[in-house]
């Protein structure tokens, strides 16, 4: 059990900068995303483009707003638990257990949502049942790849991803498949180039304009079906599937608790950014209030005016006295300031 | 007011006003009409604002842009048809479009 001032649920540019906030109060906190790093929509979603309205920064992409967030945090040696998902909380006494799906366990007076649209979870190809195949052949991302050794593999997708496993699986499988809804590919050109010479050399079959119609087997899946623009269908005997069709959001568990919800948003009161639930606290785009924004800078204000409560709840003994950082001595001191 | 059809998956009909300058996605969501999640807000950047054109106004869309191709490799069941509604923009010339929708966002 890691007993801890904050839990914060979302490493996105808003959940980051809580971080900022509640270091300069001196308070520590652990992080928890379900992607394998930090940055949120911002890396996921919209890396390169541009972003123009972060205060005093004319332009920033959301690479370079999370790289230089996790600069502004790096005094504060946060760690973060990536690639989980909190699952549950549950009340203790004025504390709260928060237990992720990796089993990590966190016991903290404060919990901070900052999850924006929900965490990011696979998406699915568009076929009815086959969340049966997913403890088999049928997978989302590679965690080994030498199961693939010899084996026909499918790959649905056109992006890096997709391409990527291609080029690689290449050299070990017996056979690959590449299935894409059109002739254009978003994957680097450079991995395009390479997929297409192993097209050519016939080390892989490639078909493009092609979109999953079924998968069929028993326990497994045996066979892909797929179907064209012009409904010509095609079978695929094959030994495990790949789908790579990106992320999409979902909000998950966090509707279990017992949180007042207006429309997949939190509500919160603007005072302190607090939930119906003493001690969880939602800031960044999961929350809603008369007037809400869907801004990163919006984010930023709720996130200092909800550490100022979640200090009074970690430190009840302590008095809390409003600092600038141009001037305190403490904070000075807690940025490693000499 | 430029008026807009949209027709969810169940078969439901919505005859909206959008002003213009909106876009289709933002004027399901002003109106409330479910289908239409829009989880990045309209910057082309989640495929959950997937709509079908009825074929009568494919030809009157302005182009799709690369960004936007790229995002509907990720839409649920696309179709020659599929756009994404956070990227056409209503005008006079799009008066009385009429859109459906898809069995689900993403």
């Amino acid at each position: 059990m890691i007993k801890t001032d904050a839990v914060i649920i979302g490493a996105g540019p808003v959940g980051l900068f809580t971080v900022f906030e509640l270091g300069i109060l001196g308070l520590n906190a652990h992080v928890v995303d379900n992607l394998d790093k930090a940055g949120g929509q911002c890396i996921e979603l919209y890396p390169d483009k541009p972003i123009y309205d972060i205060p005093a920064l004319p332009i920033c992409t959301g690479e370079s707003l999370t790289k230089n967030l996790l600069e502004q945090i790096k005094p504060f040696k946060t760690t973060f638990h990536l690639n989980q998902r909190v699952d549950s909380i549950t009340k203790k006494d004025k504390h709260w257990i928060v237990e992720t799906n990796d089993k990590t366990v966190f016991e903290t007076p404060n919990i901070i949502i900052a999850g924006g649209v929900g965490s990011f979870e696979p998406r699915k190809p568009p076929i009815k049942g086959i969340e049966r195949f997913e403890q088999y052949n049928l997978f989302y991302s590679v965690k080994n790849k030498k199961i693939f050794d010899n084996q026909n593999v499918c790959i649905f997708g056109g992006g890096d991803s997709a391409l990527d496993w291609v080029v690689e699986l290449s050299k070990t499988a017996k056979k690959v498949f590449l299935i894409h809804r059109r002739d254009e590919f978003r994957a680097a050109q450079h991995t395009v180039n390479q997929m297409m010479k192993l097209k050519d050399e016939g080390r892989i079959e490639l078909y493009t304009n092609y979109q999953p119609k079924d998968f069929t087997g028993v326990s497994k899946i045996e066979k892909v079906i797929i179907e064209n623009d012009k409904k010509e269908i095609k079978e695929l005997k094959v030994d495990s599937v790949l789908a790579f069709f990106g992320l999409k959001m979902e909000l998950g568990p966090i509707v279990n608790w017992g949180l007042n919800l207006d429309n997949k948003t939190i509500v919160v009161n603007t005072e302190n950014f607090q939930t119906n639930e003493e001690g969880i606290f939602a800031v960044g785009d999961i929350c809603t209030y008369p007037g809400k924004l869907k801004l990163i800078l919006s984010g930023f204000h709720e996130a200092a005016l909800a550490a100022q409560e979640c200090f009074k709840r970690a430190k009840p003994d302590e008095k809390y006295v409003f600092r600038f950082t141009t001037s305190s001595s403490d904070i000075h001191k807690r940025l490693g300031i000499k | 007011m430029p008026k807009v059809t949209y027709i969810e998956f169940n078969g439901t009909e919505h005859l909206v006003e959008v002003d213009k300058g909106l876009s289709i996605m933002e004027g399901a969501v002003q109106n409330n009409i479910p289908g239409i999640d829009a989880d990045c807000g309209g910057s082309c950047a989640c495929a959950t604002c997937h709509i079908y054109v009825d074929d009568d106004w494919i030809d009157k869309l302005p182009e799709q842009s690369d960004a936007e191709k790229d995002m509907l490799d990720f839409a649920f069941e696309t179709k020659a048809s599929s756009r994404l509604s956070c990227q056409i923009f209503v005008d006079e010339n799009l008066n009385g479009i009429v859109v459906s929708l898809p069995e689900k966002q993403g």
